[in-house]
């Protein structure tokens, strides 16, 4: 059996977009992103410009597995956060749970600063997806969803 | 882990497709890729090595439509068949919602399809997955070679419980679509039934 589906509703989505815009500015990062632990964007705020955003996801996903890995082959519980410092930009990654904060950062930031107010942000972050993760399970418990609306029809128009 | 946006209207699934060294699985990937309208996909980003075979694992996004005005995505993932690479395997595995396995058809190959089904089987469960709860596909790659075992030999083998079977050549996209739609289709039913 998969896991259960995770859900967020448009109200918790917009309440991350709004904490992913303050911390972009707090710690004047060029972009910041909020990823699943198995590498599903969940949301982000800031330039992207023409980056493929799905594929960062998946490969930030992959990064924080393969590191809390090697942790553990060491002793170590996890890292809770990596740091990839680059000649120009520069990336902190945040376990926060099941989820991973991704700060894309410049000259104009320094890790120090990024570290801080990633923290700060955890919390909530890691609030606000307790509840999402609480609602996804209330969610399925009552059963007249929209899923279970899902037709034969629905997922064969899908292959056509 | 199936993931559902309300506010951008999309599920996403995560599919991976799973085998011994070189039975094909990269190949399915690169062909659903090149034969895909580039507006319904992403890149294919194949993490390998000098001669590549694969290191980590190759990704690729791909929307198959919209279900009830939900955007469906399907994220394909495959591992690295090396028998040495288990660690990075039990990785890919997380939060999957539907495996495909490509057998390898080849006479020379079926001790090495058995032990990499045992493998899937064994990673699947040490992460609280049963292979027989979960969408699943099996695929024999490689049926153009001269050498293969029969299909009944083979589904005799690595049957496991009247799952979706399908005969492929990944190479010239011969049943890899087909494979696919099959699990996808098992994915978006599971959803259905909560
Ligand atoms: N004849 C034939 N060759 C195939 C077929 N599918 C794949 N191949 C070839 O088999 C070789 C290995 O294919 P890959 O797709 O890289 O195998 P893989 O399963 O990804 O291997 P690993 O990454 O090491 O796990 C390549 O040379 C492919 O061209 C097929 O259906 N028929
Ligand atoms: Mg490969």
């Amino acid at each position: 059996m998969a896991e259960t589906p995770f859900i967020i509703q448009e109200h918790q989505f917009q309440r991350i977009k709004n904490i992913l815009a303050r911390l972009c500015v707090e710690c004047a990062a060029r972009v910041v992103f909020l990823v699943d632990r198995d590498g599903q964007p969940i949301a982000f705020h800031g330039d992207i410009g023409d980056m493929d955003t799905t594929s960062f996801s998946s490969l930030a996903a992959g990064n924080v597995a393969a590191t809390s890995s090697m942790a553990k082959l060491i002793g170590e519980d996890a890292f809770p956060g990596v740091v990839h410092e680059g000649e120009r930009e520069s990336i902190y990654i945040s376990v926060i749970g099941r989820s991973l904060l991704v700060i894309v950062f410049d000259e104009r930031s320094t890790v120090g600063l990024v570290k801080i107010r990633a923290k700060r942000t955890s919390f909530e972050i890691a609030a606000l997806l307790d509840e999402a993760t609480h609602d996804s399970d209330q969610y399925r418990i009552n059963k007249n969803t929209f899923f279970s609306e899902i037709t034969d029809e629905d997922i064969d128009s899908l292959f056509s | 882990m199936t993931f559902i946006n309300y506010a951008s209207r999309e599920i996403n699934c995560k599919i991976v497709y799973y085998g011994p060294g070189l039975c094909g699985k990269t190949t399915n990937l690169q062909y659903i890729y090149d034969s895909t309208a580039p507006q319904a996909k992403g890149k294919l980003i194949s993490l390998a090595t000098e001669t590549d075979r694969t290191l980590f694992f190759d990704f690729m996004p791909l929307e198959l439509g919209t279900v009830r005005g939900f955007k469906t995505r399907f994220h394909l993932y495959t591992v690295p068949g090396q028998v040495y690479y288990d660690a990075s395997r039990k990785l890919i595995l997380k939060g999957v919602d539907g495996v495909v396995f490509v057998a390898d058809s080849q006479d020379e190959r079926m001790d090495a399809n058995i032990e990499s089904l045992y493998n899937l089987e064994e990673n699947l469960s040490s992460q609280g997955y049963d292979l027989k709860q979960l969408p699943y596909v099996l695929q024999l790659n490689k049926r153009d070679l001269p050498n293969v075992t029969p299909l009944e030999e083979l589904t005799e083998e690595l049957g496991r419980k009247g799952e979706p079977i399908f005969e492929a050549v990944a190479t010239n996209g011969t049943g890899v679509f087909d494979t696919l739609k099959a699990v996808a289709k098992q994915v978006l039913t599971e959803l259905r039934k909560g």
